[in-house]
């Protein structure tokens, strides 16, 4: 456990010395949003109506745009052998730096969210749902995202591939997040889909680890 | 599994095996065409476009079956590390992927006369649409390194895990589509099936799956002498470099 | 029993046979050169007894248990140094050895002085990694062995970049830790004193130029 918390230190202070990275996903976030409501025009009723689809895509792609670099460092400078050679499960070591991802990503997109809730014309309770969503929904993006990153180390346009690789692995987080956003703003339960994305995320952490774990030494052999 | 994990073993296996399925292909596929094209009643709703049903459920199965086998194959190459498993998932591959692309462009020119559009986005054709994209991530995968073997492992864990999610996806998109549209015009895409319609959409549905194993038989072979000639090259290389 | 054993290893890289049924034992305080050309596997052999790459035959032995057994064991008893340093650009170079010391399981602020000081890199502590010329950092990656303490080294061709007075400081440094009962094994073109080492010469375990499936 002493492990866990040593790497995800190094890995926060890589990404506060960094810097720029966890800024970069959310000024991407927050511009690709906004250019929606010049592709479909400004009428607040169709903003509103759309609001959480439009979030939770953008959501998707911004994290990942950070998932190419989230083992690509560390493959390339040697570090990644010396990870693996750690007397400690390597699911462990995965675990903190996917947590380190979420930390600089997923965490970083829901502070971000209340304002493009404003842009688009959300209401209070509806952006409610939507964080929760996004709380309990951008912890999978994290953990099936660095299955693809760690799949990709070595290949040929790795950064472009995961995009193919997991996007489609992303489609149920998709639809029971904005599912559950749409049935508040339409004033039905909603707390079924958070219990579905509750679920996909308990059986994302077991897959998502072992996988990853997986592909990593694959890649270092 | 009867030593078939041996490339020679597998290579014999298939010369010896290969023309009966091929031969039966031909059998089941021309026989299933003569009645759901000639031989068989027109939907009282759909009239004739009812027959592109013999092409496009067939392919369907099929799209699922050889994502199966890919995932299967690839799990036995991960743990016991036969080489011919590895062919075996990376053949199915494109040949799944081929199938899946039938079943959405029949689909699709079925849609037209039915729901008087190209596609809808029904849960059946969602799904499948999908599935192409999880056996395009696949291909790519695979193709995207130097070192085959790297290729090779790196796309069988994907496969794994993508196979994992297919029935997650599945009920997602089940629920998306339930909450989105009727649900009367999932019903007409899969019509209550007529026994004369049964018989053609049954000899359609094995040899598919005959023309299928036929086709990964050929491609496995085709992988194995690959591999081979790849591997007498390199120590060609190696041989004039010491 | 010896300490660590090797026992008919036989590596398979990109579908050719790299070396064949290789065997050696190790006792405690003893060494093991790799030699041979480019090719011969020095780097493939040195991974393998990591446990990073997987032998297709034949198994290693510590203390006579398999290393397959307990694969986290393994990992605790060794450092590897390979052909990357394993230092980042914006870490500072006590950050990076107090962080794979405490991952390796032995922080120690004395032992991170003193492996420092082994190899002059005490005035640098401070520097991140991104001001670090090639031999400093693969100085620094060389420091690890002293940081936390492990029986076994694994040493890749660690005198690249080194100037003459690093290369000396590497010797002292395994001098010492054959005289405390520690092993090393090291691949090298350069020359390395290494006094008594066996000498493994790679090239004569090279397989025949044969197809494997």
């Amino acid at each position: 456990m002493s492990r866990f918390i040593e790497l995800l230190r190094r890995e926060l202070r890589l990404a506060l010395r960094q810097g720029s990275d966890s800024m970069m996903v959310v000024g991407f976030f927050v511009l690709a949003v906004i250019l929606f409501p010049f592709g479909i025009g400004p009428e607040p009723g169709i903003l509103a109506r759309v609001a959480p689809g439009l979030v939770w895509v953008n959501a998707l792609l911004a994290a990942m745009l950070s998932l190419d670099r989230l083992y690509q460092g560390d493959y390339e400078d040697g570090s990644l052998e010396l990870l693996i050679l750690t007397p400690a499960p390597l699911e462990l070591l995965v675990a903190a730096k996917v947590t380190a991802h979420w930390l600089t990503t997923g965490l970083p997109l829901m502070a971000a969210s209340p304002l493009l809730a404003v842009f688009l014309n959300l209401d209070a309770t509806d952006l409610g749902v939507l964080l929760l969503t996004l709380a309990v929904g951008t912890p999978t993006l994290s953990l099936i995202g660095s299955v693809g990153a760690a799949l990709v180390l070595g290949a040929r346009r790795g950064g472009v591939l995961i995009s193919l690789l997991v996007l489609p692995l992303f489609i149920p987080v998709l639809i029971f997040a904005v599912g559950a956003v749409d049935a508040a703003s339409h004033g039905f339960p909603w707390t079924g889909q958070l219990a579905i994305l509750g679920a996909i995320l308990l059986g994302a952490v077991p897959l998502g680890l072992y996988a990853s774990a997986a592909a990593l030494k694959q890649a270092a052999e | 599994m009867f030593g078939l994990q041996n490339p020679t073993k597998f290579l014999k296996f298939a010369k010896l095996v290969g023309p009966w399925l091929a031969g039966s292909t031909i059998l089941l596929i021309g026989s299933g065409l003569w009645f759901g094209l000639f031989n068989s009643p027109a939907d009282y709703q759909q009239g004739e476009t009812v027959r592109i049903m013999y092409i496009h459920v067939p392919s369907a199965w099929m799209g699922m079956f050889a994502y199966s086998v890919m995932a299967i194959a690839s799990a036995i190459a991960l743990v016991w590390k036969h080489p011919v498993a590895d062919h075996l998932a990376r053949g199915s591959a494109p040949l799944g992927a081929a199938f899946t692309l039938i079943c959405l462009v029949s689909g699709a020119l079925w849609g037209k006369p039915m729901w008087g559009t190209w596609w809808v986005w029904d849960a059946r054709l969602t799904s499948m649409l999908i599935l192409f994209f999880l056996y395009l991530g696949y291909m790519a995968l695979a193709g995207a390194f130097d070192d085959p073997e790297r290729g090779a492992k790196a796309s069988a864990i994907l496969a794994v895990v993508g196979w994992i999610n297919v029935p997650i996806i599945k009920f997602s998109v089940d629920w998306w589509n339930t909450l989105h549209q009727p649900a009367s015009v999932t019903k007409t895409a899969m019509p209550s099936i007529d026994p004369a319609m049964l018989l053609p959409l049954l000899l359609m549905g094995v040899g598919f799956t005959t023309f299928y194993a036929t086709l990964l038989l050929w491609r496995v072979r085709a992988e194995i002498l690959a591999t081979r000639i790849r591997n007498i090259r390199l120590a060609q290389i190696h041989a004039e470099g010491a | 029993m010896s300490q660590f054993a090797a026992e008919n290893l036989t590596c398979v890289r990109g579908g050719r046979a790299v070396f064949a049924r290789l065997s050696f034992s190790l006792e405690p305080g003893t060494a093991l050169f790799l030699l041979g050309p480019n090719g011969s596997g020095k780097s493939s052999l040195l991974r393998m007894l990591a446990g990073l790459l997987r032998p297709i035959s034949g198994r290693l032995t510590w203390e006579g248990q398999p290393i397959s057994d307990d694969p986290e064991a393994h990992g605790a008893r060794l450092h590897y140094v390979g052909h990357h340093d394993a230092v980042k650009p914006v870490l500072t170079v006590a950050e990076t050895l107090h962080f794979w010391a405490r991952l390796h399981g032995g922080d120690s602020e004395s032992r991170v002085q003193q492996a420092m000081e082994r190899f002059a890199i005490k005035r640098l502590a401070d520097v991140p990694g991104r001001l670090l010329s090639a031999g400093q950092k693969r100085r620094v990656n060389l420091a690890r062995l002293i940081a936390a303490p492990a029986p076994l080294w694994l040493l890749d061709e660690p005198s690249v970049a080194l100037d003459k007075a690093s290369v000396k400081a590497l010797e002292a440094a395994m001098a010492q830790h054959r005289a405390e009962g520690g092993l090393v094994i090291v691949s090298t073109h350069a020359e390395i004193d290494l006094p008594e080492a066996t000498i493994l010469r790679l090239d004569d375990f090279a397989a025949p130029s044969q197809v494997a499936a």
